[in-house]
C-alpha cells in the first residue's frame, strides 16, 4: 500500500520545522487544527496569531505585519483566502508586494463531504490573475513541504494551495529537488504530454500506465509553480509530442489549463484538452466519488489524451 | 506645549490645506472634503508627535502612520514633502503619469508612506498587523491609524477593532475623522454608525473624544492614549468636511470633486488671508 499524507499537513510540519526563524509568523482564521498551522502554534506559541473567523482582517494584518520585516504565513480554506478575501490580497498584500505567504487549504472538489460552498475551484484563476502573486501547488506531501520552505526564502507574495484529502506520495524525499518555476518530467513518453497539477499529478500517473498498456507513449509533466509557468518545458513538450492534455482540480476556466494554453498559444499551438471541473459548482459527496461525478479521474485523463492525439492527427 | 509651538503648528496646517487645493486644482481629480478635514490630525502626528525620519523612510523603529482613508492623500502627501520626504515641486504632479504621487498611497512609490491603501476598511486592520510587529519585536514605538467615519461601515474596520482590543494592542492609536459627510450624503442617511463611542468602548477600545481641529486638543489626547494599558486607543475627532475652505465645510458635494480655477483661487486667498493674519 502506498503512502498516503495529504500536502496541508505537510504544510503545518514544514512550518514547523522552519520556525526557528524568528522573522516568521503564522495566523490562522479559526482553522489552525485543518490547516495544520496548529503544529506550529504548540512549537512557537508566542509566534502563531489566530485571528478568528475574520479573514479579511487577517490579510491585511499579515501586510502589515509583512511591512515590518516579518514573513508571514496566513492560513485558512482556499475558499475564504482567496474568495472573500481577494481584494485583500490583491490591495493589501500584492500591490505593495509584501511578504506574505497564504497557506490556502482545502482546495478543490476533494474537500468531500462539505459540498459545494466549501469546494473552491476558482483560487487558481483569481490568485494568478494578480500582480507580483506567485502561484504554487504541490502534487504530494515532499513537494509540498520543500514548495513551503521555498516559500520562506522568496521576497513577495506567494499562493500555496494545498489539500485536504490524504494522497499517494509521489516523490523522494531524499532525491527530489523543488525548484521555484520548474516543471518535473515524471515520465517520457512522444504521442502526447499529459501536463498535471495538485491532486491531479497522482491521477495522471495512473492514466500514463493505462495508456502504456493500450499502446500510448504519454509524457508526463508535472507543474508546482503555476504562476510563474515553466514555458520552456510546456513549449518543448509541444514540439516533441504534439498534443496537450491539461489536468486540474479546478474550473477550466482561467485556471492551470489556460495557464498552459495562454503558453502555447503564443509559441507552438497544438491541440489541447482540458480535464477540469466543466462550468458546475461541487456537491457533498465522498472525495472519490466527486471526482468520478465531475470526470476527473485517470479513467478521463486517458480518453482526453486519445481525443487530443485524434485531433493531432485530423 | 507653549503658545508658539500651537501658533507654528496651526500654521502648517495652513499651509497643508493650500497644498491639499494646489493638489486637487492641479490633477483636475480627488478628494478635497476629507483632506481639509484631517488637516490638523496630520500636522500634529507629522509635526509634533512622530517618530520618524525623512533621511531614513524605512527605519526599523520609526513610528509608522496609516492613512486608513487612503483617498485623502492629498494632505498627507502634503505633510511628507513639508516634512522632507521628498521635494514639494513633486506635489503638482499629484495623479499625473508622471509621477509617483499616485491617487491613492502606495508605499511602494511614495517616500513616507508606511502602507498602501484606498480600499476602505483595509488600512486599520494593516496597522493592527503593525502594532502586533511592535508587540513581537518590543519595541516602544507606536502605531498611528486615521480612519474615515464613512469607511466604518465597512466590516472589516469592526473585524480589525475587534482583534486590536483581543491582542491588547496599547500601541495603537486611532482617529476617526468624523465629519458625518460621505460621497451619498449624511453619514446618518446613508447608513448610520453611530452611536460611535459606544461602539468603540463595547469593542474593548479606551475612547477619548475630542475637537479634531484643536491642535492642543489632538496632542493631549495621544498623550492620553499613550498611557493606555492594554487597550488600544480611538480619538474621535469632531470634524468639519472642507474645514478651512468656507465654500467647501459641511458640503458633501465637495467630497471628490475639484475645483475650477475661480474656486481654487477663492480657497487659496482665504487661506493667506488666515495665514497673514497669523503673521500679525
Amino acid at each position: 500500500m502506498q503512502k498516503k499524507i495529504a500536502t496541508r499537513e505537510a504544510y503545518g510540519n514544514a512550518l514547523a520545522e522552519i520556525g526557528e526563524d524568528t522573522r516568521i509568523v503564522v495566523m490562522d482564521a479559526d482553522l489552525s487544527k485543518s490547516t495544520k498551522t496548529e503544529v506550529f502554534r504548540k512549537k512557537y506559541p508566542e509566534r502563531f496569531f489566530n485571528m478568528g473567523i475574520a479573514e479579511a482582517n487577517m490579510m491585511s494584518a499579515a501586510a502589515g505585519l509583512a511591512s515590518c520585516g516579518k514573513v508571514v504565513f496566513a492560513s485558512t480554506f482556499a475558499m475564504f483566502a482567496a474568495g472573500r478575501a481577494f481584494e485583500q490580497v490583491r490591495n493589501s498584500i500584492c500591490y505593495p508586494a509584501l511578504n506574505v505567504k497564504i497557506g490556502a487549504s482545502h482546495a478543490g472538489l476533494t474537500v468531500g463531504e462539505d459540498g459545494a460552498s466549501h469546494q473552491v475551484i476558482e483560487d487558481i484563476s483569481l490568485m494568478r490573475s494578480i500582480p507580483n502573486m506567485i502561484v504554487i501547488s504541490p502534487a504530494d506531501a515532499v513537494e509540498a513541504r520543500q514548495a513551503t520552505i521555498a516559500a520562506s526564502k522568496i521576497d513577495g507574495p506567494v499562493y500555496l494551495r494545498l489539500s485536504r484529502l490524504a494522497v499517494p506520495v509521489l516523490f523522494d524525499e531524499s532525491t527530489y529537488k523543488f525548484e521555484l518555476g520548474k516543471g518535473v518530467t515524471l515520465s517520457e513518453g512522444t504521442d502526447v504530454t499529459i501536463i498535471s497539477t495538485g491532486y491531479m499529478t497522482g491521477k495522471a500517473v495512473e492514466a500514463v500506465e493505462q495508456l502504456k498498456s493500450q499502446g500510448i507513449s504519454a509524457r508526463l509533466v508535472n507543474i508546482h509553480t503555476i504562476k510563474p509557468i515553466d514555458k520552456d518545458i510546456i513549449i518543448k513538450a509541444a514540439k516533441e509530442t504534439g498534443a496537450i492534455v491539461t489536468c486540474e482540480e479546478h474550473t477550466v476556466m482561467g485556471g492551470f489549463g489556460s495557464a498552459v494554453a495562454e503558453v502555447l498559444i503564443e509559441n507552438y499551438p497544438v491541440p489541447v484538452k482540458m480535464v477540469g471541473v466543466q462550468d458546475k459548482f461541487g456537491k457533498s459527496g465522498k472525495p472519490d466519488e466527486l471526482i468520478k461525478m465531475y470526470g476527473l479521474t485517470a479513467e478521463d485523463i486517458v480518453n482526453k489524451a486519445k481525443e487530443a492525439i485524434a485531433l493531432k492527427k485530423a | 506645549m507653549n503658545e508658539d509651538q500651537i501658533k507654528e503648528l496651526k500654521k502648517c496646517s495652513v499651509i497643508l490645506r493650500k497644498h491639499i487645493i494646489e493638489q486637487v486644482y492641479n490633477a483636475q481629480s480627488g478628494h478635497p472634503g476629507g483632506s481639509l478635514s484631517c488637516a490638523d490630525i496630520i500636522t500634529v502626528l507629522y509635526f509634533n508627535v512622530m517618530r520618524v525620519d525623512p533621511k531614513n523612510p524605512q527605519w526599523e523603529d520609526r513610528d509608522r502612520f496609516v492613512l486608513s482613508k487612503g483617498h485623502c492623500s492629498p494632505a498627507l502627501y502634503a505633510a511628507l514633502a513639508e516634512k522632507g520626504f521628498f521635494p514639494k515641486e513633486e506635489l503638482p504632479k499629484f495623479r499625473r503619469i508622471d509621477s509617483f504621487l499616485e491617487g491613492h498611497p502606495s508605499m511602494r512609490y511614495v517616500p513616507g508612506v508606511d502602507m498602501s491603501t484606498g480600499s476602505l476598511g483595509q488600512g486599520i486592520s494593516a496597522a493592527v498587523g503593525m502594532a502586533i510587529a511592535g508587540k513581537i519585536d518590543n519595541k516602544d514605538s507606536n502605531v498611528y491609524a486615521l480612519i474615515g467615519d464613512g469607511e466604518t461601515q465597512e466590516g472589516q474596520v469592526w473585524e480589525a477593532l475587534m482583534a486590536a482590543a483581543h491582542y491588547k494592542l496599547d500601541n495603537l492609536i486611532v482617529f476617526l475623522d468624523h465629519n458625518h459627510l460621505q460621497i451619498d450624503g449624511n453619514i446618518s442617511d446613508v447608513m448610520s454608525p453611530e452611536p460611535v463611542e459606544e461602539k468603540f468602548k463595547a469593542f474593548g477600545w479606551k475612547v477619548v473624544a475630542i475637537n479634531g481641529h484643536d491642535h492642543l486638543q489632538i496632542i493631549e489626547a495621544i498623550n492620553e492614549a499613550k498611557k493606555s494599558k492594554g487597550k488600544p486607543t480611538m480619538i474621535v475627532a469632531e470634524t468639519i468636511k472642507g474645514k478651512g475652505v468656507s465654500f467647501m465645510e459641511n458640503e458633501a458635494g465637495w467630497h471628490g470633486v475639484a475645483p475650477d480655477r475661480e474656486q481654487a483661487e477663492k480657497a487659496k486667498a482665504e487661506l493667506d488671508a488666515v495665514l497673514a493674519g497669523m503673521e500679525v
